[in-house]
């Protein structure tokens, strides 16, 4: 197992190299000259002001010294300076991921959780209403839009009936402690989390009916149920264990998200997350930060895939990974 | 001997003085404004992008501030003189004003802002700064600018985002950029730098020691990052913000929030900028260089119908190059109405042979889209053929920068005087590949470079006022630009809100004087 990870890690450094390479290249081969954008912000600009501006960041250099000295940087886990926010990029990323994470984890169990009973439940009364009402909502929570999703929770528990914060992560100026502030910050990620979780819970929901109804039919099941065990234990330690794998899959793809941010769902509610600064940066095209945001994402993903493989091996003692 | 005269508007004054008496201004409140986007930073020396004009338009102050018809009316002047030859202009300073930091302010900060800080960081004040010959402070509370020659808009440009006032203890002799003070922005204004919590709001707190008896009235004000339009309208519907500055919402959400109990709006304070749309047509190359077929767009737009369809009505139809709230506008500018026939004739004796015309919309929201779709369709009413091309804001910026369009949309704003706003866009000398603010369109006229040149350095208003109107009248012919609208941003607020615009620049350094009516 440990060689196992070893390798895996070797390997991940390479790739996050090559990820890296090809970020760069890619964003610089997008039309647009940071310097112009900020001083086109700025109103009006002459030629001293944008030259000042790209000696000031290094982007009058060649391309390839800016690459070079980008990966030097990098590899030392420094991840530049922001253009236009005028800060060093980790500082920026750092200040943003409490909120990311907040938002993004509390998706990613609220969808685990409900997508999972709601897809056991729909496999175990199979052909009845209840299945069909979880099948509809799924195919409904997979189809609908994010962005319309969250337009409309807005307005519906915002401006309609009032009940929940229509944006922010907390009430401005009321300076709550404690409990209170704990109690605040859950009130308005509400609207949010919820939001993000639904295109995922409908995933998890189709996929663990499918996967369960599945492993239901097999050939160990049966000998179970021959057996005499109680449907309960059957269902539990010998369906949904085998039916899981493909949803720790899915798990695994969406926790690598978790540190991107979602940009549509902060960007609607103004969560100040992660999601929100790459859309921003990306629009003012402020390099550091969004090459910044891709490292530590593409980071992330390797990692879960890492932690997904190893996970697969515990649920499935045939998966051997020492090999 | 030189003769003094008088400039202190004593009409100004006095309308602000009958105003403020109407009702009495109550103390204290906290205001909710709406931000977007997010500054990149609140130090207005280095950075003057629109929201840090906002926000930083409360913390730092200039000498002057301007009412709506830009007459200069005292900031940090309490007084000013200009001798008969226009050549010196005279600055007496408020007593008793401190920077946030308890230091005093004097007149050894006014010549190191503008001479030294300034001069060195700012783009647009630099341009002006070539007239001035010398900044000296006699004594402390005294400073005279001397000019090389008469500078018509000179006393036009002492407002707050164009020459704000910057503490020399704190930037002398240190690198400006990376002072660790510009994330405290320290000034003379009515509010001091509390907190900013990036990605979610900035809060600033009344200066307590603010030079003028019982100003200002608000307590705090938090201006809260709502990235996206409709959030920024259901923020406001929800009451979570009571100020909405121009420009904050998406104009079709406008007619909706107005309606609203307890909401007023004003299209005031913007006269300072006076911001003027137009299309530039590339004349480097391609078929805008003809200048029938410039004429035929020209009268082919239905601008009456995109002002009252995307703009709900708010803007005035442009005459010309100059706004009709900039100093120095010509009403009588030749006719470039809308009129489908006039088009048609125009396009008949041009060389346009069907060539399909790219046109660049805005890449600023909603409506700037629709109004490119809008003017596609009244050019192929004529028989102009064109396609949009989209772009985000760093493509567009290169794209007109690199002349790569043949119709491109844009506005500028004109800061009150031709010399300083619209000139740039039509001198020879101010032509240079990628800039999308310079002559973008390639115009070269050289009667029109003279005018717009000797109207800039004449002492005398009336004289500039003949130069630009001979100018005005030349430049609308040649067409060198398809110009749209002075373009109107309601600021919405609510209506216990009172007095939140006041000046020329509203909203930029209009919390001074603002107040809230709730108990």
């Amino acid at each position: 197992m440990l060689g196992f990870i070893a390798a895996r890690l070797v390997k991940a450094v390479f790739i996050l190299l090559a990820i890296l390479v090809l970020n760069f290249v890619l964003i610089h081969a997008a039309p647009g000259d940071p310097a112009a954008v900020m001083a086109g912000e700025a109103g009006a600009a002459d030629e001293k002001f944008l030259q000042d501006l790209r000696e000031r960041f290094g982007l009058d250099q060649p391309f390839t010294v800016q690459l070079w000295n980008y990966m030097k940087g990098a590899i030392q886990l420094d991840l530049g300076f922001s253009y236009r926010q005028q800060m060093p990029v980790a500082e920026l990323i750092w200040d943003r991921l409490p909120a990311t994470l907040l938002l993004t984890a509390t998706a990613f169990v609220i969808s685990i959780v409900i997508g999972v009973a709601a897809g056991v439940l729909a496999a175990q009364t199979q052909g009845t209403w209840w299945d069909t009402l979880i099948s509809s909502l799924a195919l409904l929570f997979y189809a609908t839009p994010l962005f319309w999703v969250a337009l409309m929770a807005s307005l519906l528990f915002s401006v309609v009936l009032g009940w929940l914060p229509g944006f922010g992560y907390q009430t401005i100026g009321a300076n709550y402690t404690g409990i209170d502030r704990v109690l605040d910050i859950g009130k308005h990620l509400i609207l949010p989390a919820t939001t993000l979780g639904l295109f995922f819970t409908a995933i998890y929901m189709r996929m663990t009916r499918a996967s369960m109804l599945e492993v239901s039919r097999l050939d160990f099941v049966k000998t179970a149920r021959a057996k005499g065990l109680r449907n309960s234990v059957i269902q539990r330690r010998h369906v949904l264990r085998n039916a899981l794998l493909p949803v720790i899959t899915l798990a695994g793809l969406q926790a690598g998200q978790i540190v991107g941010g979602a940009v549509l769902t902060e960007t609607v509610f103004a969560w100040p997350g992660i999601g929100r600064l790459m859309f921003e940066a990306i629009s003012q095209r402020d390099y550091n930060v969004i090459l910044g945001v891709f490292f530590i994402s593409a980071a992330m993903v390797l990692l879960f895939n890492l932690i997904t493989d190893i996970l697969y091996g515990i649920v499935d003692p045939r998966i051997r990974l020492t090999k | 001997m030189k003769t003094f005269q008088y400039l202190t508007t004593a009409a100004a004054i006095a309308i602000a003085s009958s105003l403020a008496a109407q009702e009495t201004p109550k103390s204290g409140g906290t205001l909710n404004a709406v931000i977007q986007p997010e500054p990149p930073g609140l130090m207005l020396g280095l950075i003057q992008n629109g929201p840090t004009q906002m926000v930083a338009g409360q913390i730092y102050e200039s000498l002057l501030r301007y009412d709506k018809n830009l007459d200069p009316m005292p900031s940090l002047a309490k007084e000013w003189t200009k001798s008969e030859d226009g050549l010196t202009y005279t600055f007496t300073l408020q007593d008793d004003v401190v920077w946030h930091d308890g230091a005093p302010f004097t007149s050894a900060d006014v010549v190191f802002s503008v001479d030294v800080f300034l001069r060195e960081t700012h783009a647009r004040l630099r341009a002006s700064l070539v007239h001035v010959e010398s900044i000296e402070a006699p004594d402390d509370k005294t400073v005279v600018f001397t000019l090389k020659q008469p500078f018509g808009p000179f006393l036009g440009i002492f407002e707050a985002g164009t020459m704000p006032m910057i503490p020399k203890h704190i930037y002398e002799g240190t690198d400006y950029a990376n002072n660790p003070a510009n994330n405290t922005p320290i000034g003379t204004g009515p509010f001091k730098f509390e907190q900013w919590e990036r990605g979610s709001y900035i809060h600033l707190v009344k200066n307590e020691d603010y030079y003028m008896e019982g100003k200002p009235y608000l307590d705090e004000i938090y201006y809260q990052v709502i990235p996206d339009a409709a959030s920024r309208s259901v923020a406001f519907e929800t009451g979570q913000v009571d100020l909405l500055p121009g420009g904050s919402v998406e104009n079709f959400d406008i007619p909706r929030l107005t309606a609203m109990d307890n909401v007023c709006f004003t299209n005031d304070g913007w006269e300072f900028f006076g911001p003027h749309s137009w299309m530039w047509m590339n004349m480097h190359e391609g078929p805008m260089m003809d200048k029938n077929l410039r004429k035929a767009v020209m009268h082919a737009m239905d601008r009456e119908f995109a002002r009252d369809a995307l703009w709900n009505g708010n803007g005035t139809v442009a005459k010309g190059p100059v706004s009709s709230v900039t100093r120095f506008h010509e009403p009588n500018t030749p006719d470039i109405s809308f009129d489908p026939e006039k088009a048609r004739e125009y396009l008949a004796q041009s060389d346009y042979d069907g060539e399909t015309l790219q046109i660049l919309p805005l890449p600023y929201g909603e409506t700037w889209q629709r109004w490119a779709e809008a003017v596609r369709q009244n050019l192929s009413e004529v028989g102009i053929n064109s396609e949009l091309v989209a772009t985000d804001v760093a493509g567009w910026n290169q794209r007109t920068g690199d002349w790569d369009f043949d119709l491109a949309f844009t506005y500028l704003y004109q800061y009150g005087d031709p010399a300083l706003g619209v000139a740039r866009t039509y001198v020879s000398s101010n032509i240079a590949k990628g800039s999308p603010w310079n002559n973008v369109s390639g115009y070269v006229n050289d009667e029109v470079d003279s005018l717009f040149a000797e109207a800039a350095v004449q002492a005398s208003d009336e004289a500039r006022q003949e130069l630009y109107t001979e100018v005005q009248n030349i430049v609308v012919d040649d067409v060198p630009v398809a110009w749209m609208l002075e373009l109107q941003f309601p600021t919405i607020y609510r209506c216990d809100l009172k007095n939140p615009v006041s000046t020329a620049i509203g909203v930029n350094d209009g919390m001074r004087d603002a107040w809230l009516d709730r108990e």
